[in-house]
This record gives structure tokens, sequence and C-alpha cells, in this order.
């Protein structure tokens, strides 16, 4: 793999793995944010990993540009999965037509039934590539190819917080009320964001999730356990154990 | 302590530094927009450089001091006046209570900083006192201030003793030019773009648009030419990144940009200069002036010191030790 050390201005390292949205260069990315995690680096302020690179910030005055990269470059990583190591959240996701408005036109364009687009939305275990633009929004890999689908051509001004949704290749959750032009299929009752919780962001680059259909009543009652503060995340252990 | 805010002006949030550490989960750092001014508005009235202070947008705010306090102003000029007495930049002014602090509208720049003895006392959130108005977090109720909101001063120990110390202090004033030449670092996408895209972006000269705020500033100007489309795998952002969207005009991202974008970055604003742009108006004119980091970080005293630890390993263990995890 050809790494590129880039200046982003004078606070900022970029390490760029590649160009594309591609599973051996995001695992290098993750496994190289780690590495710099673990060695504490003098004078670096924060790391930003995403699908293809990652953003290094550091403090001009504690350690030069120059300096940093050699000290990165010295870093070892690695471009294979370290899914073992990782946990997946299980993500309840009430398919209904009110949390929904858009599965029956999905339904015609792709020649699938209703069931069909849920039932394969819902079998994979999808890979957090990135989160980034909203806080606590998660860059989901690996949506199956059957139930891609265009962004809408006019995006909606309010989608709700909680709302699941596909635009073309990916699929993910709304963390907080915004615009946008993803089609929406579901809603969780999970908050992705909550800043009112000691961490106030649900998972980060590198873990994996999986939707779990259920109905409304479900809904409504993780919701209120939610917001009793009783509910328990509910995670798939990973086979070795070694996850968190 | 506690002022309260009688009529809130266009954009007036509470800022300080900024949120450090959650750009991973999509919060991005916020922070006062023109640092300097920021932090010669604390040193006029004694606080630590990063105390949480008002940044006061285009039209200024009116508020009525609920205690004695000593105040003062950096960076744009906004005709301040307390009970009707003139207010300047760069100077520190004791307010008694029940005095009135009202400011008009930017003359020069377009941001102020006013700072309090004390700092502005809101709640940290995430390690920060700033305002982040799309996460609706920091800074008071995670929003602008409007009319009516009190904001709690925190104590300073000037107000006991050392007031008329701090009545002394002056700050040197910027005047902000309407033509402005900031320094950029090329990168990470520069070779996104032809050769004479590059060209243009640097001989040539952009104006302002009336699209500023604290997320970024919209340029216009000569389109710049790309070799293909500049939309590109998201990648990561920076304050002072320079985004060319597919329609070749360039957006410089400030303080409240958005953590990760997925168009091309022909340059980078080199920190310092930041300043600059955030006093901008729409219909200034600014130039990119291409340095090396190498240029910018010409000498280091952490390196200086490793450079010697490293020739005298006997050193090293015992004097320095962070140079040998730094290695």
């Amino acid at each position: 793999m050809d790494v590129r050390y880039l200046p982003a201005g004078d606070e900022a390292l970029v390490i760029e793995f590649g160009k594309t949205i591609d599973e051996e260069i995001n695992n290098s990315v993750i496994s190289m944010a780690a590495s710099i995690r673990n060695r504490k680096i003098k004078g670096v302020r924060e790391i930003l990993p995403t699908y293809r690179s990652l953003m290094v910030f550091y403090n001009p005055k504690k350690i030069s540009y120059v300096r940093l990269v050699s000290t990165v470059k010295s870093l070892g990583y690695k471009d294979k999965d370290e899914a073992e190591s990782k946990r997946t959240l299980i993500v309840p996701c009430c398919y209904d037509d009110s949390f929904g408005p858009d599965l029956s036109d999905m339904s015609t364009e792709l020649g699938l039934s209703r069931e069909e687009i849920v039932k394969i939305h819902s079998a994979e275990k999808y890979k957090i590539y990135m989160m980034g633009f909203l806080p606590g929004f998660v860059y989901l890999g690996g949506l199956d190819k059957r139930i891609n689908i265009p962004r809408l051509k006019t995006p909606r001004t309010k989608i709700p917080a909680r709302s699941v949704g596909i635009g073309g290749a990916q699929t993910g959750v709304y963390p907080v009320d915004s615009p946008g032009g993803w089609r929406l299929i579901g809603s969780t009752p999970l908050d992705f964001y909550d800043i009112k919780r000691e961490h106030p962001i649900l998972c980060e680059a590198g873990e994996y999730i999986r939707f779990k259909p259920i109905f409304r009543d479900e809904y409504d009652d993780i919701r209120r356990e939610i917001e009793l503060g009783n509910y328990k995340n509910e995670y798939e252990e990973a086979v070795s154990m070694t996850g968190r | 302590m506690s002022i309260r805010i009688v009529n809130p002006g266009a954009m007036t949030t509470v800022q300080d530094e900024g949120r450090f550490g959650y750009m991973d989960s999509g919060i991005s750092e916020s922070g006062a927009m023109d640092k300097y001014s920021y932090r010669k508005a604390n040193y006029l009235v004694g606080n630590k450089k990063d105390e949480a202070a008002l940044e006061i947008t285009l039209m200024g705010p009116e508020l009525i001091f609920l205690s004695d306090n000593v105040f003062g102003y950096m960076g744009a000029e906004m005709e301040a006046t307390l009970d009707g007495e003139d207010v300047l930049r760069g100077r520190t002014y004791l307010a008694r209570e029940g005095q009135t602090l009202k400011f008009g509208f930017a003359k020069n720049g377009i941001r102020a900083y006013l700072a309090f003895a004390g700092g502005v006392d809101v709640p940290v959130v995430l390690g920060s006192r700033s305002t982040n108005i799309k996460c609706s977090i920091g800074g008071f109720e995670g929003r602008k201030l409007q009319a009516g909101d009190v904001l709690e001063i925190g104590p300073s120990r000037y107000l006991n003793h050392g007031v008329n110390r701090l009545l002394k202090r002056r700050a040197e004033q910027k005047i902000y030019q309407s033509e402005i030449q900031v320094r950029v670092i090329l990168g990470p996408q520069d070779d996104y773009f032809t050769e004479n895209g590059l060209l243009d972006f640097l001989n040539g000269s952009y104006k302002v648009s009336t699209d500023i705020d604290r997320m970024g500033i919209r340029l216009e100007g000569k389109t710049i030419e790309a070799k293909a489309p500049t939309d590109i795998v998201s990648d990561g952002i920076t304050f002072g990144s320079i985004q060319i969207t597919s329609s070749g005009m360039p957006i410089i991202l400030m303080a409240d940009h958005q953590t990760t974008g997925g168009y091309a970055k022909i340059a980078t604003v080199v920190s310092e200069d930041l300043q600059y742009l955030a006093q901008a108006r729409p219909g200034d004119v600014i130039r990119f002036q291409k340095v090396d980091i190498t240029d910018v970080q010409k000498w280091n005293y952490f390196d200086f010191l490793t450079s010697i630890y490293e020739s005298n390993p006997g050193l090293e263990m015992i004097y320095y030790p962070e140079a040998v995890h730094a290695r």
C-alpha cells in the first residue's frame, strides 16, 4: 500500500492510505489510529480516522511536522480486519410505515417486497468505517447491492433524530434532527448521540452494528426504558471474547 | 457576579479556545474565530488565556452589569459605549452595577471579543465552554444569546486588590484591511488541480461573498480548474481547509467546520493567519501566498532538544526521556 504523508496546514497531518472506500484501506486507518493513540506522542492533540485517511492534529509548539512524520512512519499497522476484537452493537429498528415513509416507493423501484427489503437490511453486519458530518453519525460499509437506491431528488428539510435510512450504497442513522436526502426505512429507539449521557456518542469507528427488526410496541417499550435510564445496550460478543 | 443581556445583537455567543478530542465523533472544534483578539481580550482583564468570552458579530449587543466588573474588548471596532461614554478597543474599564454597555455596528473588522474579569461562567461541556450551535452544546444553553439571558461571571483575584493594575493594561489593536493576504500550505489534495488551476488560485484574488459564517467563508472569483471532478471519498477537515466545490469556487472552512467533507482541498491556511479571515467582511479581497510547512515551522524547541540528546545517547535517558518515546 502506498501511504502518503501530507500537511493539512501547520497543525494537522494527513496520513492517506488510499483514495477509495475499501476494507483493507479502512482497516489500515483504524489500526494506525490505534497505534498512534497507544504511543501517546507528545504534542498530538487528537486523531480523526476517515474512510481512507487519518488526520492527526498536533501542537506545532510541541512537535514539528517533520518530527511527527518520522515518528508515525516508525509505527506499525495492519490491513487485516480485527473483527475478533471488536464488538457488534444490536440496533433495534422498527420498519413501520410511520417511521419508513419511503419503503413503499423503494419496494416499487427495486422490485422487492417490503419484507425482503427489511430482511436484507437487517441481515448484514455493518462495519463503522468512520464517523462525522453530524455528532454520532455512522458511515457504514457493506450495504447489500440489491437495496442500493439513489437519494431523494429534493432532500427533506427535517428528518427526525433516530431515523434509519439508505442513500446510494450507504445506510445509517440520523443522530439528531437534520435536513437530509436519504430514503427513510425505519427508526431505532437508540440515541446515537445524547449529550446528557456520560459517553454522548454510542459507537466508534472500527466497531460493527447490526439492525434487528422490532414491532412498534417493542419500540415504545425500549424508548421508555431509555428515558428512564434502564436500557442496557445489547452486543453480539466477538467469538474470541476479547472485546470490551 | 453576572450580566443581563438586554439586546443580543446579530449573533453573540460564548466562546473559548475550542472543544478538542471529539472530532472523531463528528463534533467540531468551535471556539473563537479570531484567536488573537480573543486571547488579548482575556489578557486585558487578567484572565487566563483560555477563559470564556463573548464573540460579537457584525452588530453588537446591549447588556447590563448586575454587579461591578472589569471588562475589555478586542477585534472589530464596534462603537461601544458604557452609559453613553466611549469604550475603546484594547483598553480596560471598570463597570459599576447597573451600568449599560452597548455595542453598535462593526466599523472595522466583523467580530469583537468582550471579556470580563473572571470569565463567562457557563458549564463546561465535553471539555469546553464554547458554543456549538449545530450540536446544541456548550455556551449558554447551546445557542446564541437572547434578550433576558443572565450570564454568570467567574471570580477574579484582581477584583479585590488589583483593579487599578488591571485598568492600566493595554493591548495592541489591529487595523483590518479590505485586501487580505494569507499564507497557505498546499494540500492535502492539490494534486487534483491542473497547473493552471493552481496558478489561478495562487495569483488571483478572491472576493468574500455575503455567505460567511462560523462554518465557512465562501469566495468568488476565477474558477479553479481541476483535472477531474473534485468529489472525493470524504476525509478530515481542519480549521482553515480550503475546499474547492464542483463549481470550482473556494470555501474556507472556519471554527464550526464539519469534521469530514467530500470535496478536494487545494490548500490550508496557516493557523496564525486565520485571525484575519475571521475579520473579513463581504466584498473584501483575499489573496493566497504559498509557503512550505518547513518555512512556518522553522525552529522547534522539541526538535532542537531531541537532536542534542539523540547525538548524546547517555544524556537521553537521564534528562529527556520523552525524546526516546517520540522516536
